[in-house]
C-alpha cells in the first residue's frame, strides 16, 4: 500500500510524457510533408543565431515593455523548471525534498529562494500580459484573425502560468518542515501566516494537494502546447537554427525553372530529344505552392513556431493601411491547414486523401497575396526568425506560373518586359534617349 | 536642355579596346521614367565631375527581372537575368553601380546563382566612396541648416543592411539630418515594392505612400531625401496629396549631391 503514490506518480508521468512524445512525432511527420530544403551550410552562424535570438532573446527586447516582461517569464520558466527535477525524483522515490539531502542547506535555500522570487516576477509579468491583451486592447491583439480560439488560447496560457506559480508558492508555504528550515522561503514565509492555526493534518493535506496539482499541471501544460500557439517555447530553438542566414533581400532562384530556361536559351538544345534514361520518370515539378505540401520543411516549421504575437502584422505596411493581408494570418493559416492535412492522414491510416481543399483559396486569398510589398518588415520583426514573405512569394509563383492568375496590370507589365525589356511599353532601342533629352 | 553629359557605352569602350572602372546600370525606371531620368542625369553629372571612367549598356541593357520575380514570375526573371548576365559577362564586367536598390539587390544577390558574379554597389555607397577617396569635393553650403529626412528604401536597408552610406553622404552636405520615427530597420515601405508600383493597391483605408509621407511630414522637413526611383515617385505623390509640394521637395541623394 505504501507504494501506491509512487506507482500513481510513475503512471501519470509516463502518460504525460508519452502522450506528448506521440504528438511531437506527429508534428515531425507533418513537417516532413514539406519539400526538402538544404540547411547544412553556415553551421557556426546558425548556432550563433540560436544563442543570440532564441536563447538570448535579442529580438524580443526591440520592443522593451513586452520584451522585458517576456524575458522574465522565459527565465522564470527555464529556472523554476529545475524544481521539476526534484519533484520527479521525490515522486518516484517517495522522498520529500531530496535536494536537501543532496545539496548543502545554504545552496538549496538559495535555489528555492531564487525560484520563489522568480515565481512572483512571473506572476507580475503575466498580469501585465493579461492586461495588455484584455484591458489595454493593443491593436495587434485585436485583428480579425485573433477572434475566438486564438484569443482564448492566449489567455488560457496566462491562466496556466498563474495557477502553476501560485501552486508552487502555496506548496512551499504549507510545507512546515521547509518553513521551519527558514532558508529559501523568501516569499512563502509571508504566505505561511495565512494558514496559522490550521492543524498539522490540514496543512499537510494542502501541501500535498498543491504538490500533486503542480506536477500534474505541468504535465497538462506540456501536452497543451501541441494544441496551442505556445509551441514556440520549444520550436524557437530549431526555428532560429534553420532560419535564413542570407541577407533578407535575396529570394531563392527556383532550380526547376533554371533548368528549363537554360534549355530554352541553349542554341544547341534539341527540343524533340527523347529524355535520357531515368530522366522524365519524375513528376514534372509544380511551380510555387498552392498547399502546405508544396512549401518547404522550414516554412512548415515556421508555421508551428509562430506564437501569434503579431509583431509582423503590426509592422506590415499593407496591414497598417487597412488591407486584408496579415503576415501573422499567413502563418496561422499554414499551421491550421497543415494540422488539417495531418488529421486527414491519421483518419485515413497514413495516406492523405484529397479533401478538395488547399491552402490557397480555402485559407489564404489572392487579395491577401497581392497586397504584399515584399518589404521584409515582417521578417525583420519576427523575434524567432519566421519568414511569412517566403510563403507569400511561393504562392504568388503558383498563381502566376501555374494559373496565369495575376492582376491584369501585372500581366501587362510582364508582357512589356518580355517584349521590350522594360515594365512599360517603350522600345528597348530608346533606353539611352535620356542622355540627349 | 542638354547638360552636355558624357555617357559612353560599353560597346564604345569595347571598340576602343578599353575597360571602364565601373558599369553604370541605369535600370528601367532610370531609363524611361521622366522623374527617374532626372536622377540618372544627376548621377552622371556626379560621375563626370569626379572623372569616373564609367560606361552604360545603353540599348543592350534590359530589365533585371526583379519585379517579375517579386510578382511570382520566376520564368521571366530567370530569362531576363540570364540574358543580362550573358551581356555583362561578355563585356567582362566586374563592378556595377546603380541608383535603383531593386536592381542593386537583384544583381548582387540573385544573379550569382545564375552565373553572374559582380561587385555591385548602390549609388549612395559609390558617392560615399568617391568623397572619401577625395575624388568628389562638395562645395558650397547649399543645404546648410536645411532639414532633411531620409526615407530608407526597403531593398537597400532591410534587404541589404545598408543604412549608413546614404546618411553619411547626407551629413557631408552640412544639412540638418532628422530621422523619422520609423527609420532604418523599422522604416515603413513607400508602397511601391513587390510589383505594387505597377498595379492598383488592394482595398484598404489608405494608400501606403500617404502613411509613409505622414511619417516624413512629422519631421517638418524642407527636403525628403530618397535613394530609389520608386520611393521617389511614391513620396512625391504623397507630398502632392498633402498639398505641400511648394514647401517640401522630394529629391534623390544623387540630385542633392549634384547640386552642391
Amino acid at each position: 500500500m505504501e507504494y501506491i503514490p509512487n506507482i500513481l506518480f510513475a503512471i501519470i508521468l509516463v502518460l504525460g510524457v508519452g502522450y506528448f512524445t506521440r504528438n511531437v512525432k506527429k508534428l515531425i511527420r507533418n513537417i516532413k510533408l514539406g519539400r526538402n530544403v538544404d540547411a547544412s551550410d553556415n553551421k557556426s552562424q546558425r548556432w550563433k543565431n540560436v544563442i543570440m535570438i532564441a536563447l538570448g532573446q535579442s529580438k524580443m527586447v526591440k520592443r522593451p515593455i513586452a520584451g522585458i516582461m517576456h524575458v522574465i517569464v522565459y527565465i522564470g520558466f527555464v529556472i523554476i523548471n529545475i524544481e521539476v527535477f526534484e519533484i520527479i525524483i521525490d515522486g518516484l522515490l517517495g522522498t520529500h525534498r531530496i535536494g536537501l539531502k543532496l545539496l548543502p542547506e545554504s545552496i538549496y535555500g538559495f535555489l528555492i529562494g531564487a525560484f520563489e522570487v522568480l515565481a512572483v516576477l512571473v506572476l507580475l509579468a503575466v498580469v501585465v500580459f493579461w492586461l495588455r491583451r484584455n484591458v489595454v486592447k493593443l491593436k495587434r491583439f485585436l485583428s480579425s484573425e485573433m477572434k475566438g480560439w486564438p484569443k482564448n488560447d492566449g489567455n488560457i496560457i496566462l491562466y496556466f502560468e498563474v495557477v502553476l506559480m501560485c501552486l508552487f508558492l502555496l506548496m512551499n508555504a504549507t510545507d512546515t518542515s521547509f518553513q521551519e528550515l527558514g532558508s529559501g522561503n523568501i516569499i512563502s514565509q509571508f504566505i505561511a501566516p495565512w494558514f496559522e492555526g490550521m492543524s498539522e493534518f490540514s496543512l499537510h493535506l494542502i501541501e500535498r494537494s498543491a504538490w500533486w496539482l503542480h506536477i500534474v499541471g505541468i504535465l497538462v501544460f506540456l501536452n497543451y502546447l501541441y494544441f496551442s500557439k505556445h509551441l514556440h517555447i520549444l520550436l524557437a530553438f530549431p526555428n532560429t537554427y534553420f532560419g535564413s542566414v542570407e541577407v533578407k533581400g535575396k529570394f531563392n532562384n527556383l532550380e526547376a525553372v533554371t533548368n528549363e530556361v537554360k534549355l530554352m536559351m541553349d542554341p544547341n538544345a534539341d527540343p524533340f530529344a527523347a529524355p535520357a534514361e531515368g530522366e522524365g520518370d519524375e513528376m514534372p515539378a509544380k511551380f510555387g505552392a498552392s498547399d502546405v505540401m508544396d512549401l518547404n520543411q522550414i516554412q512548415l516549421l515556421n508555421a508551428y513556431t509562430c506564437t501569434e504575437c503579431g509583431r509582423c502584422t503590426s509592422a506590415c505596411p499593407a496591414n497598417l493601411t487597412g488591407k486584408k493581408l496579415s503576415p501573422r494570418k499567413i502563418m496561422m493559416d499554414t499551421r491550421d491547414r497543415l494540422e488539417e492535412v495531418g488529421k486527414n492522414i491519421d483518419a485515413n491510416s497514413g495516406e492523405f486523401k484529397d479533401d478538395g481543399k488547399q491552402l490557397l483559396g480555402d485559407y489564404i486569398s489572392n487579395e491577401e497575396l497581392w497586397a504584399c510589398t515584399t518589404c521584409n518588415a515582417c521578417v525583420e520583426e519576427c523575434p524567432v526568425s519566421i519568414n511569412p514573405l517566403s510563403i507569400i512569394l511561393e504562392m504568388r509563383r503558383y498563381l502566376v506560373m501555374e494559373q496565369s492568375d495575376a492582376p491584369m496590370e501585372l500581366n501587362n507589365m510582364m508582357t512589356n518586359i518580355e517584349n521590350n525589356g522594360a515594365p512599360w511599353p517603350y522600345n528597348q532601342m530608346d533606353r539611352l534617349n535620356w542622355k540627349d533629352e | 536642355m542638354s547638360d552636355q553629359l558624357e555617357v559612353p557605352t560599353m560597346a564604345e569602350f569595347m571598340a576602343a579596346g578599353k575597360e571602364p572602372e565601373i558599369l553604370y546600370w541605369v535600370g528601367s525606371a532610370g531609363s524611361y521614367d521622366d522623374r527617374a531620368k532626372k536622377i540618372t542625369k544627376a548621377f552622371v553629372r556626379i560621375l563626370n565631375r569626379a572623372n569616373v571612367d564609367f560606361a552604360v549598356l545603353g540599348s543592350e541593357e534590359s530589365n533585371t527581372g526583379d519585379v517579375a520575380k517579386r510578382a511570382g514570375n520566376e520564368f521571366l526573371f530567370q530569362m531576363q537575368a540570364m540574358m543580362n548576365i550573358e551581356v555583362l559577362n561578355g563585356y567582362g564586367i566586374k563592378r556595377i553601380v546603380t541608383c535603383d536598390p531593386h536592381s542593386f539587390n537583384c544583381i548582387k544577390n540573385e544573379y550569382p546563382g545564375l552565373g553572374g558574379n559582380f561587385d555591385v554597389v548602390h549609388h549612395t555607397q559609390y558617392i560615399k566612396e568617391l568623397i572619401s577617396e577625395g575624388r568628389l569635393n562638395l562645395e558650397g553650403n547649399t543645404y546648410k541648416g536645411k532639414r532633411i529626412t531620409f526615407h530608407d528604401p526597403c531593398y537597400l536597408g532591410r534587404a541589404n543592411n545598408e543604412y549608413d552610406a546614404p546618411r553619411d553622404v547626407l551629413r557631408k552636405t552640412n544639412a540638418n539630418l532628422i530621422e523619422m520615427k520609423r527609420h532604418k530597420a523599422t522604416a515603413l515601405c513607400c508602397g511601391a515594392g513587390g510589383a505594387q508600383m505597377f498595379k492598383e493597391p488592394e482595398k484598404g483605408n489608405m494608400d501606403i505612400n500617404i502613411l509613409r509621407t505622414q511619417d516624413a511630414l512629422e519631421t517638418k522637413p524642407d527636403i525628403i531625401a530618397t535613394g530609389c526611383p520608386y520611393c521617389n515617385t511614391m513620396m512625391t505623390d504623397g507630398v502632392k496629396f498633402n498639398e505641400k509640394e511648394d514647401k517640401i521637395s522630394v529629391m534623390d541623394i544623387a540630385e542633392l549631391i549634384a547640386n552642391t
